[in-house]
């Protein structure tokens, strides 16, 4: 039995202005294991962000179903915890306020939330800047709480929708082992979007390549590099071989896709 | 050599002025405007009949306080506003959030709202008059009127405007429906809804006068028109610059408040 199993899941959205119809996502069926990291890669525009949407359940399928430990997605909730590329902090907590929201919700009592916050403060390295104001954190730092404040709700899948996307190529790097780190600690089943298939071999499992719009499956590739992982991995032969196979898969797609604008 | 003394050009656009500039160009203006009254004023330019002097503007105003009771009048006047201020505000506000948050909701009241907006709150002093006499109440009930449509519209604008990304956040951090209105819609507009009640009350001051123009035996829009009966234009005038004052003394206030209950905002 997977955990999150996405059944031939299609979207299309309606034309705007009486135009054609957006054909974002073909029926889409992905089985995906407990534990499994699994990054999602395609070029920009394929349905990434509407398939995840979709396993959020901030988004319906037009047709097919999304099911969570054998339960089908009606909406929203907490068992999944969900990373925007956009920087989602509520601006008006505190970095603890925010990594506390969920806990809040579900009314654990204070010292419990105190508890928990500081664990995921001390693991995003945020330690000091608990009472900043999102404002006055700079974009990694963000996404850093953003993860912790997905994370301190225990969700039984955590979605990333490219959140590494707006920040600088060092940064990024960072981020990547931290989020690597947890995960080999925590082993969270995880579906990572992504457009970077560096990104994408050095931190998954599993990398699902998806087409250019309409957007469907086209390749579905294990990652059997060792864990734990360390950035000295994105020099090695095999990590090498892996890229350039991706990179095939994936050019031909971007090609389509930048025919298609 | 170079002379270092500060140099008088026009300053680039959007250049930040500091403080103590900003705090000396704005007295500047009153000083100028002060001037130019004096001047227009004592130098002969304009009739005494139509126009007070600077200075018979100040007696007649110490003479109104110490002499007439007009400080009573202020305290009536101030209490009028605030007092319709906040029962429109206490209406408008949850009305507006709803509005904002629930489409049908918004559906069914804002055309009304919208129409009940150009509806002139002076206009409505005969009316009111008539319906409840010239007490208080009709007093409390033109300010009514003229805020709480204005506010209803603008809070449920500020609400609808909300980022959907963070309202999809609260979602998948586990809230429900009302939890999203009550922690993500309300928090992230207090700021915006603070503003827009800063803006309405100063609205209200005008109609606040007008009542008291109209059928009233207090207040500073009475004192004013009873002094034009004595062509008193020293005491008219200190009238409306008591309201200018208080105005200006609200507004710090607002400005004061919502510094120390938004600290987000600023940081
Ligand atoms: N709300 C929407 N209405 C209409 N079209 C949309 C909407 N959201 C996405 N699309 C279209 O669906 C396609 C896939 O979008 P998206 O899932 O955001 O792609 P990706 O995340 O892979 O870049 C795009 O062509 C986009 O224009
Ligand atoms: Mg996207």
């Amino acid at each position: 039995m997977s955990k999150l199993l996405i059944d031939g899941v299609a979207r299309v959205f309606p034309g705007v202005h009486g135009g054609a119809p957006t054909r974002a996502l073909e029926p889409t069926t992905l089985a995906v294991e407990a534990n499994d990291f699994i990054a999602i890669l395609g070029p920009s525009g394929c349905g990434k962000s509407t398939l995840l949407r979709i396993v959020a359940g901030l988004d319906r399928p037009t047709s097919g179903r999304v099911l969570l430990d054998a339960r089908e997605v009606r909406g929203p909730g907490a068992d999944r915890g969900m990373v925007f590329q956009s920087y989602t902090l509520f601006p008006w907590l505190s970095v603890a306020q925010n990594i506390a929201f969920g806990l809040r919700e579900r009314r654990l009592p204070p010292a419990e939330q105190d508890r928990i916050v500081a664990d995921y403060v001390e693991r995003v390295g945020l330690r000091g800047f608990e009472r900043h104001w999102p404002k006055q954190l700079s974009g990694g730092m963000q996404q850093r709480t953003a993860i912790a404040r997905a994370l301190a709700n225990d969700p039984q899948i955590m979605l990333l929708d490219e959140p590494f996307g707006a920040l600088d190529t060092q940064t990024r790097a960072l981020m990547q082992e931290l989020l690597l780190g947890i995960w080999e600690r925590e082993r969270k089943t995880v579906l990572f979007v992504t457009h970077d298939i560096e990104e994408a071999i050095f931190i998954a499992s599993r990398v699902v390549v998806m087409t250019a719009r309409p957007g469907r499956i086209k390749a579905d590739i294990a990652i059997d590099l060792p864990h734990p992982r360390h950035y000295t991995l994105k020099t090695t032969p095999e990590f090498s071989a892996l890229k350039a196979r991706l990179t095939e898969e994936i050019r031909a797609e971007a090609v389509l896709a930048a025919e298609a604008h | 050599m170079r002379a270092i003394a500060p140099r008088l050009t026009m300053p680039r656009p959007l250049e930040p002025v500091g403080r103590a500039s900003r705090i000396g160009l704005g007295i500047a203006f009153f000083v100028v405007f002060v001037a130019v009254w004096a001047a227009a004023t004592l130098g002969g330019f304009v009739s005494r009949t139509f126009l007070a002097d600077p200075i018979t503007m100040v007696m007649d105003g110490w003479t109104l306080l110490t002499r007439f009771g007009f400080a009573a009048d202020i305290a009536v006047t101030v209490w009028r506003v605030v007092g319709g201020f906040i029962l429109a505000s206490l209406v408008a506000v949850p009305l507006g959030i709803l509005m904002g948050a629930y489409k049908p909701v918004e559906a069914f009241l804002e055309p009304f709202v919208s129409f009940a907006r150009y509806l002139p709150a002076s206009a409505f002093v005969p009316l009111l008059i008539l319906w409840a006499g010239i007490g208080e109440t009709q007093k409390l009930l033109v300010i009514f009127i003229g805020s709480v449509f204005q506010i209803i519209l603008m809070v449920a604008v500020a609400v609808g405007q909300t980022r959907r990304d963070l309202v999809e956040a609260a979602y998948t951090l586990g809230c429900g429906d009302r939890s999203v209105v009550r922690r993500v819609l309300i928090p992230a507009n207090a700021p915006d809804i603070a503003e827009i009640l800063r803006l309405v009350l100063g609205w209200a001051w005008t109609y606040v006068i007008v009542a008291e123009l109209i059928g009233s035996s207090s207040g500073i829009g009475h004192m004013i028109i009873d002094s034009q009966a004595l062509l008193a234009t020293g005491q008219m005038i200190f009238g409306i610059i008591v309201i200018g004052l208080i105005g200006l003394i609200s507004d710090f206030l607002f400005k004061a408040a919502n510094r120390a209950l938004f600290p987000w905002r600023l940081a």
